[in-house]
């Protein structure tokens, strides 16, 4: 998929290499690359580890545990963790290790969802303002700058108080908000990379235009696209916790992390495990993603390191 | 070389103008928004409660102007805005405006405070872990501002109230009474946003101090304080300018969570709660003071940003 692999045909190897000629002709893909360079930061490859951890607990242990996160068993509310239930029930008798990694899957699976709904919609929108430029380009900006200027947050709480609130809207509202700014980042990539010289080549040697965007523009624009996805995790899992706090995300009995928190903060006087442990676990995901994030941007765009 | 733009007093005027004329289409837009919004929905104010018999239904409804055609509710509901009457509220027995004057001032000095604590604590800090690159104070205060990003208000507001309302006992977990009582909303409010000034100062300081003339200005011996102070400052805290504008509208958002955990009478809750109760006036009016809020913040941040950064032409 990446154009940089045809420029190390194998057959361009010396019979007996020197050390240093190999290391030059020896596999030099660009995500071969941003592999390596992952590697060496130390913080990236925790966090990574750290979400296979927190993605392997929420999606695997509901199959493992077998355990229901509806049942309630009235006379086991509010028990403190214990051999029987590691994180304690919560106020209607349910086993919260359970509900945590459900409530994380719901988290999680909203995070991945909604941001792959904004990336469509953003990388469309925005390759195609850069590749038809002019009057298309700027209108279709314009349009961007005037949403940026609204104040998402209170639309998005009008539209799940009014409208009857399910998972389905919530991946709407949140990919509507969340692909604005892809849409400018993935612009402003294109129109940068239209004035390579490689693509001068390309549209002197004759190649289609569909060809040139294809072969050359996408793979080229997609290591940001990646970087800035994997910001944007987060982003939409901060949103769906914050509408799930305020009652207007996922609803009961289903569980969220942000709901979990919510009602650890509503029984912050004597159960502080329903409080820790959920937003333990949320922080500790949001930590992770946003390093792992910072870390793909550095490997895959060492030009804009940090500072 | 960057081309010489021309910047007089006039064209200064123009852009000002221009830009209040674009904010107050904009609250305008939302304004219509709302209204459109609030009514597509399905069931109205009064369609939760108990049933009513139908004549006493057609009587509130009535009384409050429901039954008129929409675009009729939507002339006379303008016209009372720009005649600043905002309407009834369904739910409580005050009008809107009431309700709005009782709770502004609670959500305004909250959102002061955590703005001072977010400027006062993020400001330093990304100045100084600039200034002493890759040095332990910057390594240890931006892993903490790293770690203030991901411990949003929902989270650090019932922690904090958990370990210094619950646990130490300084302050009251929830109301808004005594002095003491602003302490932790505004903290939890304003550390998140400490956390990101922080970075975006960093960011910005760095891209200056690396600029040619400040080498220039260190080879002609001015003092680090004045390198810091009288050359860098001015354009590295553009970026944090410019971050000012989202950062009051994430403030407010934040407001609904604060206000929520805290318990505290102010704006936020009572628009999260006008919204579920389908408050139709109640709701458009907070709308309206939010979006006021917002594009006067957008336009000063504008005007500013041209003030400051002379490379900036005055574009609408």
């Amino acid at each position: 998929m990446s154009v940089f692999r045809k420029l190390s045909p194998d057959a361009c190897r010396l019979p007996k290499p020197e050390r240093s000629l190999a290391r030059v002709s020896d596999g030099t893909s660009l995500w071969k690359d941003a592999w390596n360079r992952l590697k060496q930061n130390r913080l990236a490859l925790v966090s990574l580890w750290m979400i296979v951890g927190v993605v392997l607990f929420c999606f695997l242990g509901p199959i493992v545990l077998r355990t229901s996160y509806v049942e309630q068993i009235l006379e086991n509310t509010l028990l403190s963790p214990s051999a029987a239930y590691p994180f304690g029930t919560d106020d209607l008798g349910r086993d919260q290790l359970i509900r945590v990694m459900v409530g994380g899957r719901v988290s999680l699976g909203v995070g991945i969802v909604a941001t792959l709904v904004s990336l469509l919609i953003g990388v469309v929108y925005g390759a195609s303002a850069a590749f038809w430029g002019g009057k298309v380009d700027s209108v279709m900006m314009r349009i961007v700058d005037v949403l940026y200027g609204l104040p998402f947050t209170i639309f998005v709480i009008l539209l799940m108080t009014i409208f009857e609130r399910s998972i389905l809207l919530l991946f709407m509202v949140i990919g509507a908000v969340e692909w604005l700014t892809m849409a400018r980042i993935v612009r402003g990539q294109v129109l940068s990379i239209r004035r390579q010289e490689y693509i001068e080549a390309a549209v002197a040697l004759g190649l289609s235009k569909r060809r040139i965007l294809i072969r050359h523009i996408i793979p080229n624009v997609l290591g940001v696209v990646i970087v800035y996805a994997t910001l944007t995790v987060p982003n939409v899992m901060l949103l769906e916790s914050f509408l799930s706090f305020l009652g207007l995300g996922v609803q009961p009995p289903m569980p969220s992390w942000g709901s979990l928190i919510k009602l650890g903060a509503d029984n912050i006087q004597e159960y502080t495990y329903l409080l820790l442990i959920p937003a333990g676990f949320f922080s500790l995901t949001l930590f992770s993603l946003n390093f792992l994030g910072d870390g793909l941007r550095d490997a895959l765009d060492p030009q804009s390191s940090r500072d | 070389m960057v081309e010489a733009i021309e910047r007089d007093d006039f064209t200064m005027i123009k852009f000002i103008l221009s830009r209040i004329i674009q904010s107050a289409v904009v609250v305008f837009i939302i304004l219509t928004l709302t209204f459109v919004m609030v009514r597509l929905a399905p069931g109205g104010p009064f369609s939760s409660e108990r049933k009513m018999q139908p004549y006493i239904l057609e009587r509130i409804n009535a009384y409050y102007g429901l039954d008129d055609p929409v675009i009729l509710q939507y002339f006379n509901y303008v016209g009372g805005v720009l005649r600043g009457n905002l309407g009834p509220s369904f739910t409580e027995t005050r009008t809107v405006n009431q309700i709005l004057e009782s709770t502004i001032p609670v959500s305004f000095e909250l959102g002061t405070w955590a703005l001072l604590i977010a400027l006062g604590i993020g400001l330093p800090i990304g100045i100084l872990a600039a200034v002493k690159r890759n040095s332990a104070l910057d390594y240890g205060p931006m892993s903490v501002a790293m770690l203030g990003i991901c411990f949003p208000t929902f989270v650090m507001g019932p922690v904090l109230a958990m370990i210094f309302g619950v646990w130490l006992g300084w302050f009251n977990v929830a109301g808004w009474f005594v002095a003491s009582d602003r302490v932790l909303p505004a903290c939890t409010l304003g550390l998140v946003y400490a956390a990101y000034i922080a970075r975006i100062a960093r960011g910005g300081m760095l891209e200056v101090l690396n600029q040619d003339f400040i080498r220039t200005a260190a080879a002609k011996g001015v003092s680090s304080w004045g390198i810091i102070f009288k050359h860098s400052l001015r354009g590295g805290l553009l970026p944090v300018v410019s971050f000012l504008g989202p950062a009051l509208a994430g403030l407010i958002s934040g407001s609904f969570v604060v206000e929520t955990v805290f318990n505290l009478p102010g704006m936020g809750r009572e628009f999260v709660t006008s919204a579920f109760d389908r408050d139709y006036f109640l709701v458009q009016g907070t709308v309206i003071v939010y979006a006021a809020l917002i594009t006067a913040a957008n336009l000063g941040v504008d005007i500013a940003q041209v003030v400051l950064n002379p490379k900036l032409g005055f574009e609408d």
